[in-house]
């Protein structure tokens, strides 16, 4: 049986609709990652699959029960870390973990004694006693991993996990969950970014406009949808017409910044040679040029037209500016 | 463990972290105690002289008279402040935290009901002992001052279900903070800080048919004469109505939540 088994989800708010027949598995023991863009329609499905939001159409299961029927023992199979971590700033990293474990129904001391090795497991052991409000967010999140780790939750859902971290706190996080998939655990992780998706996940869903564009395990999304492309930085002359140089050897990918062009090759580092000419031949100054292999992020062009990675760097930079 | 002391365990142990939450947080706390024993020292020195006017019952001292009010201050404010507080969970997501786990959802609810009469209960001691301090008799003796806490406790853990549902209802803390002169205007509409046969009209109508003067004078009879059964079934008639209301109204607006998402 499927740790997670989706057919045709679905969820709209008025006349909107944010998840539109979403179809998904997830087999026991992998890490599935859940890709999309901000607004794409992750959270919601993940509320769906937490039970903390009721589908409007379709069906879901997960850890075999049916999320609107036995919604209560779907919520005894699941660990939670959601978007934001959802911690009391007033309450110590240890009376959350404690409470969390009397929420899931653990006896006091085993809760007690659960609580002490979940911080020690997340090194906040030594913070354990302190107010969350004084946490960094790396902490938090690691805080709120441990809080949904309380009761040994057969399915665990991360959404977002690492978003607006530090890159050593996100290391950290992607340690954490890849030794809980070690440990058998179900992991189904809400990502933008995709690197993220690409470490961790065994397989990947692409979710746009609240429907899934893409499915399969990170390379064989990449080998079928992901051509080499070129990517180079023009010094001098008109982009215009590099652009047009470009086109003659490849398909020009949506441009993602300034002075960057992007061309997918057919034959990888063969074809650089032919755009080095064209340019040339249109008086272009070539200021860098390197061969990019396929990433999610182009399967994610393929199938949208646009790039992912333009709305996640923005959301990016705003948690970090916050 | 059966299923009703798991419960019962989640129920107890929210409602510890409402209360430690009342207490780490000083806008939360300052109203259930500090505004309601400031207002008591101000009244009580100022206007100490009106037990002298015809028509005012007959009290040992204004204190002794006041002190039901200032209970009942503190549990209209902790029936709010707990409601502040339930809303501050929704904003801040801690609620979905709380939906996630395998509970009954109106275990949520309780656990706040029970942290608001906790305080209820400190909220009583704390008055009662203020007014033992500074000379005031309590004509009820053990049993009435006991009398007194338990329509004190229940009264808060009442009206915390009106401020629970309504934090349920809007999910903003803002909405139910605003709420809050509205709790003084409904209070100084009642017998809390008056004697009725000492109001003018249309207030002394309003005082008479206000709910919240029965349980006023439910609590201040043990105080100022002594244990009136009649008093007594008033209080709490009333704190069970309000109750029934808060709880009916808290469970719909939790659904309606639960159904929005």
């Amino acid at each position: 049986m499927p740790a997670i088994e989706v057919e045709g989800l679905e969820r709209a708010f008025g006349d909107v609709l944010a998840v539109q027949g979403v179809d998904l598995t997830v087999d026991k023991g992998e890490i599935y990652g859940f890709l999309g863009p901000n607004g794409a329609g992750k959270t919601t499905t993940v509320r769906m699959l937490t039970t903390l939001l009721l589908p409007t159409g379709g069906r879901a299961t997960v850890a075999g029960h049916d999320v609107v029927r036995e919604a209560r023992a779907v919520r005894a199979s699941i660990g939670v870390a959601l978007q934001e971590a959802a911690l009391d700033p007033l309450m110590t990293g240890r009376e959350l973990i404690r409470l969390q474990a009397t929420l899931q129904g653990l006896p006091p001391a085993e809760g007690r004694q659960r609580a002490d090795a979940l911080l020690e497991r997340v090194e906040l052991d030594h913070a354990a006693d302190r107010r969350v409000g004084g946490y960094s967010g790396g902490m938090k999140r690691r805080l709120d991993l441990a809080a949904a780790l309380v009761h040994e939750p057969s399915v665990l859902f991360l959404d977002e996990p690492t978003t607006g971290l530090d890159p050593v706190s996100r290391k950290t996080i992607w340690e954490e969950v890849r030794a809980l998939n070690d440990a058998g655990t179900t992991v189904f992780l809400t990502t933008q970014y995709l690197e993220e998706a690409d470490q961790l996940a065994d397989n990947v869903a692409i979710i746009d406009s609240g429907r899934i564009v893409a499915e399969g395990t990170p390379d064989s999304l990449k080998a079928e949808f992901g051509n080499p492309h070129i990517q180079l930085q023009i010094a001098e002359g008109s982009l215009a017409d590099a652009e047009r140089a470009c086109a003659e050897v490849g398909r020009l990918l949506p441009p993602k910044d300034g002075r960057l062009i992007e061309v997918e090759v057919e034959n990888g580092a063969a074809d650089i040679p032919r755009v080095v000419r064209a340019l040339d031949d249109a008086g272009i100054a070539v200021e860098s040029l390197e061969l990019v292999r396929p990433t999610l992020d182009d399967v994610f062009v393929a199938k949208t037209g646009y790039h992912i990675e333009d709305e996640s760097e923005a959301a990016d930079e705003e948690a970090v500016e916050a | 463990m059966s299923a009703l002391v798991l419960n019962a365990r989640v129920v107890a142990a929210l409602g510890m972290r409402s209360i430690r939450q009342t207490f780490r947080r000083p806008q939360l706390i300052a109203p259930i105690i500090v505004f309601p024993t400031l207002l008591l020292a101000i009244q009580t020195g100022g206007a100490g002289g009106a037990v002298e006017l015809p028509g005012f019952p007959p009290v040992q001292s204004f204190l002794q008279f006041m002190l039901a009010g200032a209970m009942m201050q503190a549990l209209m404010l902790a029936g709010n402040s707990g409601g502040i507080a339930l809303a501050v969970d929704i904003e801040m997501g801690f609620t979905d935290r709380l939906f996630t786990a395998p509970i009954p959802r109106f275990a949520i609810v309780l656990g706040r009901l029970a942290g608001t009469a906790a305080l209820g209960l400190f909220a009583s001691c704390w008055f009662l002992a203020i007014g033992l301090i500074f000379g005031a008799e309590i004509e009820g003796g053990v049993l009435g001052a006991l009398l007194a806490m338990a329509l004190v406790t229940t009264a808060a853990l009442a009206v915390g279900g009106i401020g629970a549902a309504i934090a349920l209802r809007t999910g903003s803390a803002s909405v139910v903070q605003g709420l809050f002169p509205l709790v003084l205007v409904v209070l100084f509409l009642s017998t809390a800080f008056f004697p009725q046969e000492l109001m003018i009209e249309p207030a002394k109508t309003i005082a008479e048919y206000n709910p919240l003067s029965f349980v006023v004078e439910g609590v201040r009879e043990p105080i100022i004469a002594g244990i009136n059964a009649g008093d007594t079934l008033a209080a709490v008639a009333t704190i069970a109505g309000i109750f029934a209301l808060g709880l009916l109204l808290s469970d719909r607006a939790l659904r309606h939540r639960l159904r929005a998402g």
